[in-house]
């Protein structure tokens, strides 16, 4: 690996020695020293052209963690008034000698400009890219479904790993409910999970599926109590509604945050719907009372809280596998341009 | 052929047969306890991945000379990946599993075990893994082979067999429960196809 | 005039594709043609063997740039590269800053053209003031100036408005003017990056709809028939877009359709490299949608082929796809992607390549008495020399356009323009621009 930019771009084997690297990265995290000198002398940069303090902070934790030194770059900008080009930006950390750079950008495939565009050679972690990919989120969320439903329980293949190391996730049912449309999560997720094995519907309104997604590896559904009721699956992941979805008068993407929660929110009542093993995942910040009750959020069933730690220990493999190993692409030219792709000619 | 008599095909050469690993290990426990005056606060753990595997049998060993010793609560691993010095001069290398035993490693004899002790590298990321895992009140250290070139002032304390090698030469270490087939310590030449009949690279110490 | 005192004879030129003849050009026209032809003394000769010979080629859709973005493009620049590229006529779009609105900036290009000498500059005028699709700019005044506009176009912007299109539908017949509508349903794609697919989905691009491109010719068809009006479709790229003026031309609605270059080879699977170069207005389509171009400008219903010559700074292309401008420069390649896209597939003749880049637009923006003309004795010597059994790898650095933005940026593609001739004066010469002495015409004399 030498980027970590979508979870398309994973194979399997990737993917599960990302898993095992991170179970590793979390078995040193309940340790009363945490940090770990694997890269030290490194240098991550944090660059932010959105705002996330949740993302900044758990990278900049699993950076920390293993004794990389860590500079947080924020260049906030929207797309009319850009700021300091993205080109500019790249020259100047590659000026400062950065190894990798975290990149959280407005701009679906910014991370990919960066990582392909010849302007820097560091290793490029996408730290979620506009309505694009989040992958250290999806392996998070992966890494926590793995922890719970394979490890725990010791099924579908676990080989009685308490962390389910190893593993895929072959088997398991995995619904993902909400905004699938502009959520870079759900897109992340869908591929990831399909690659490890899983099943995903993806449950959405129709306004909020995007048209082409009878491509992606998984199936939709409109109807969330069906989906629950009748296909039972071991996860459920609530994405969160951008209040401004539902603005904007004749665009608007569904009429009122009252009739979404009725018919998308998880609650009590739909919660008993699940199995019993069934968990509850969110990839924060939460709207309680829009796509996610109260109940639901602090259940027994909800990992929510665990999430979050499993972040940094996934963001701290990502940055292992990146970082550690010997650079042998140096020599290597950039990318041709895709210019050869994509035609019929 | 018997064993420990050295065998010589394809530039392999076997040094330590099945029954001399068996008998050094033997040899090896029965010092640990002699050196620690018994096996109260020893804790064994194994780098991985074959250090692993001997001091398993170690501890069965140490088990059979004082039943007082008891694996399941002193027998740990010890991975030292993330403190390696030359992570950046391999490709990547997986994290391996650090299991640290019931007893635990404050203020006891802690003996590390290896299979092959060469500079000395992996022992000083063990050390400073150690470290940060605990205090013991002493660290030692046992080997199978010592080939020397060490590159840093470390020694063993418990040692299987000292074996004098060129930088040029590898050494391997194959044993049962890892690879498959008989115990075996070989020593392989000067060419390039040394390992490729399928345990290319199985602990051999670099 | 700039017409030329030096004669040319190009020696066994084919035009359209034809048999091969010697062509003699002197005074501006074609002074002879045939296999047995009167060479004057002192006729500089053309080996044009093997070489196609065709009508200067007319562009119904080039951004010149100038005035306001000379960063990008100036008529001078875009004007040789116009030439290089094989071109006799170019379309100004209105969409400079200012916008050309009224009749002083459509002079003001037209003077520019003149000036530069490489082509004949036609000025397209803004329907609406500035573009911002709320009421009619004066039309008449820009086709009663000195550039004599005929052909209206808010390029950039769609007159989305019903009944401001309408307006401008009827207004025009007064000078038989022509509006060339951009089609593109504004609500229908704000934010809109890349065509709305398999693609957009996956890569997380907001999507244009191909709907938004449909529905708007759709309406316009049918504005165009209530009203009795001429309509010209700007840039078709959609597959349901060809489908609905395949209907309405069987339906005789006065309608005419382009194409770009682009449309008839590239694909939305290029975003996937994020690379802003492949990001353009409309949209790069699907396959099918490529397919379906392709013959719908084989069989007629898509008349022309214009470039939408669209050049960008490089500071508004080297960025992120979500912050760059639209658009790719077409004018040095258009001819080549034509006869790589439609000839060597055998979908279609040099005939009708002379017929869709050169008589069918001349024809709609109503400058078919200099140019378009058939290759025959008398007519203006607005002629291009093509050498179709050449190749050559496409360099954005080393094109006469100011601009680098090619979509073909390394590619190898077919055909070379050898020569180019405007009124009888070389404006490209073995395959090299040549500069034009003393193309300054006294402001106001007539073409």
């Amino acid at each position: 690996m030498r980027h970590l930019l979508s979870t398309q771009d994973l194979s399997k084997d990737d993917a599960i020695l990302l898993l095992d690297t991170a179970a590793q990265m979390a078995a040193t995290q309940s340790r009363e020293i945490k940090k770990l000198p694997t890269l030290r002398g490194r240098t991550v940069v944090n660059l932010f052209f959105e705002d996330s303090t949740r993302t900044r902070i758990s990278f900049e934790t699993a950076a920390k963690r293993l004794s990389a030194d860590v500079i947080n770059f924020s260049a906030k900008g929207s797309s009319v008034s850009k700021g300091e080009s993205l080109k500019d930006t790249a020259l100047t950390l590659h000026a400062m000698g950065a190894d990798a750079v975290v990149v959280r950008h407005w701009a679906s495939g910014a991370p990919h400009q960066l990582a392909h565009a010849g302007w820097l050679d560091a290793a490029v972690l996408n730290a979620g890219d506009g309505t694009h990919q989040h992958p250290t989120q999806a392996l998070l969320d992966a890494f926590t479904i793995r922890r719970h439903l394979v490890g725990l329980r010791g099924g579908a293949g676990g080989a009685g790993h308490p962390d389910g190391t190893g593993a895929d996730l072959a088997g398991l049912r995995v619904a993902i409910v909400g905004d699938v449309l502009h959520s870079r999560v759900a897109r992340s997720n869908v591929h990831l999970l399909h690659t490890l094995g899983a099943e995903v519907t993806l449950v959405s309104p129709p306004t909020l599926l995007p048209v082409g997604v009878e491509t992606w590896p998984c199936r939709t559904s409109y109807d969330l109590d069906a989906t629950l009721a009748g296909w039972q699956p071991d996860a459920v992941m609530m994405l969160r509604v951008q209040r401004e979805r539902m603005s904007g008068g004749a665009g608007a993407f569904f009429p009122s945050p009252l009739e979404y929660t009725r018919r998308y929110g998880l609650d009590g009542r739909r919660l008993a719907l699940l199995p019993g093993h069934a968990i509850v995942m969110h990839p924060g910040p939460m709207n309680r009372g829009l796509e996610i009750s109260a109940e639901a959020a602090d259940s027994a069933r909800s990992v929510i809280v665990e999430q979050v730690a499993n972040g940094v220990a996934v963001r701290m493999a990502a940055l292992y596998l990146l970082l550690a190993g010997e650079r042998d692409d140096r020599a290597d030219a950039p990318p041709a341009p895709a210019a050869t792709e994509g035609t019929a000619l | 052929m018997s064993p420990g008599m050295p065998e010589h095909t394809t530039g392999r050469t076997t040094v330590l047969g099945a029954q001399e690993i068996q008998r050094a290990l033997t040899r090896i426990a029965h010092e640990v306890v002699e050196r620690s005056k018994g096996v109260d606060d020893v804790v064994l753990l194994g780098i991985p991945t074959r250090g692993v595997t001997l001091a398993r049998r170690l501890a069965e060993r140490l088990a059979a000379i004082e039943p007082a010793f008891d694996p399941a609560h002193s027998l740990g691993e010890l991975d030292v990946t993330m403190y390696r010095d030359d992570l950046r001069r391999h490709p990547t290398r997986a994290v391996g599993v650090t299991t640290l035993p019931a007893a635990g490693i404050d203020d006891k004899i802690v003996v590390l075990v290896d299979d092959v002790l060469y500079s000395g590298r992996t022992i000083r990321a063990a050390l400073d893994a150690l470290s940060d895992l605990g205090r013991p009140r002493v660290v030692r250290l046992a080997c199978l082979v010592d080939r020397g070139h060490r590159e840093l002032p470390i020694r063993p304390d418990f040692v299987g067999k000292n074996l004098p090698t060129a930088t040029t030469e590898r050494v391997g270490v194959r044993l049962q429960e890892v690879d498959g087939g008989e115990d075996a310590v070989v020593i392989s030449g000067r060419g390039p196809a040394d390992g490729a009949d399928g345990d290319a690279g199985a602990g051999v110490a670099r | 005039m700039t017409t030329s005192s030096t004669t040319y004879v190009l020696r066994g030129a084919r035009p359209l594709g034809a048999e091969p003849v010697d062509v003699v050009l002197a005074d501006g026209v074609v002074a002879a043609l045939g296999a047995d032809v009167e060479v004057p003394g002192g006729a500089v000769e053309v080996d044009a063997a093997g070489h196609v010979l065709l009508p200067g080629l007319v562009d119904l859709h080039t951004h010149l740039r100038e005035p306001g973005r000379e960063d990008a493009e100036t008529v001078a620049s875009g004007t040789r590269a116009a030439a290089a590229g094989g071109y006799t006529a170019v379309h100004a779009m209105a969409n400079t800053s200012p916008v050309a609105d009224t009749a002083g900036v459509v002079e003001q290009v037209w003077n520019l053209g003149r000036q530069a000498g490489w082509v004949d500059v036609h000025p397209v005028g803004a329907v609406t003031v500035g573009l911002a699709g709320e009421r009619l700019a004066e039309l008449g005044a820009m086709a009663d100036s000195a550039a004599r506009v005929r052909v209206f176009s808010d390029d950039g912007r769609c007159v989305h408005d019903p009944v401001l299109m309408r307006r401008a539908l009827e207004y025009v017949k007064a000078f038989d003017g022509v509006v060339a509508q951009h089609a593109q349903e504004p609500r229908l794609t704000e934010g809109a990056q890349m065509n709305e697919g398999v693609v957009s989905a996956e890569i997380g691009l907001t999507g244009w709809p191909a709907v938004a491109e449909e529905a708007i010719i759709a309406r316009d068809v049918l504005l165009a028939e209530h009203v009795g009006s001429r309509l010209h479709v700007c840039h078709v790229s959609t597959a349901g877009s060809v489908e609905i003026i395949r209907w309405a031309k069987a339906r005789g609605i006065a309608v005419t359709a382009e194409v770009t270059p682009h449309h008839l080879v590239l694909t939305d699977e290029l975003a996937r490299g994020y690379d802003p170069v492949f990001k353009v207005n409309p949209p790069l389509r699907t396959a099918a949608d490529v397919e379906a171009v392709r013959a719908g400008l084989a069989d007629g219903t898509i008349d022309v082929v214009a470039t939408d010559h669209a050049p960008h700074t490089r500071e508004d292309k080297d960025c992120e796809w979500g912050a760059a401008a639209m658009g790719m420069t077409g004018l040095e390649t258009a001819l080549s992607v034509v006869q790589l896209a439609m000839v060597d597939t055998g979908l279609m003749t040099w005939a009708d390549v002379a017929r869709v880049m050169s008589t069918a637009p001349a024809a709609i923006g109503r400058v078919a008495d200099t140019q378009g003309r058939p290759v025959a004795v008398g007519e203006p010597a607005n002629l291009v020399l093509v050498d179709p059994r050449a190749t050559r790898v496409v360099d954005g650095a080393a094109q006469a356009t100011a601009a680098a933005n090619t979509p073909f940026q390394g590619r190898e593609l077919p055909g070379r323009v050898v020569a180019t001739f405007l009124r009888g004066r070389a404006t490209v010469l073995d395959g090299a621009p040549v500069e034009p002495a003393g193309a300054v015409a006294a402001p106001g004399v007539a073409r």
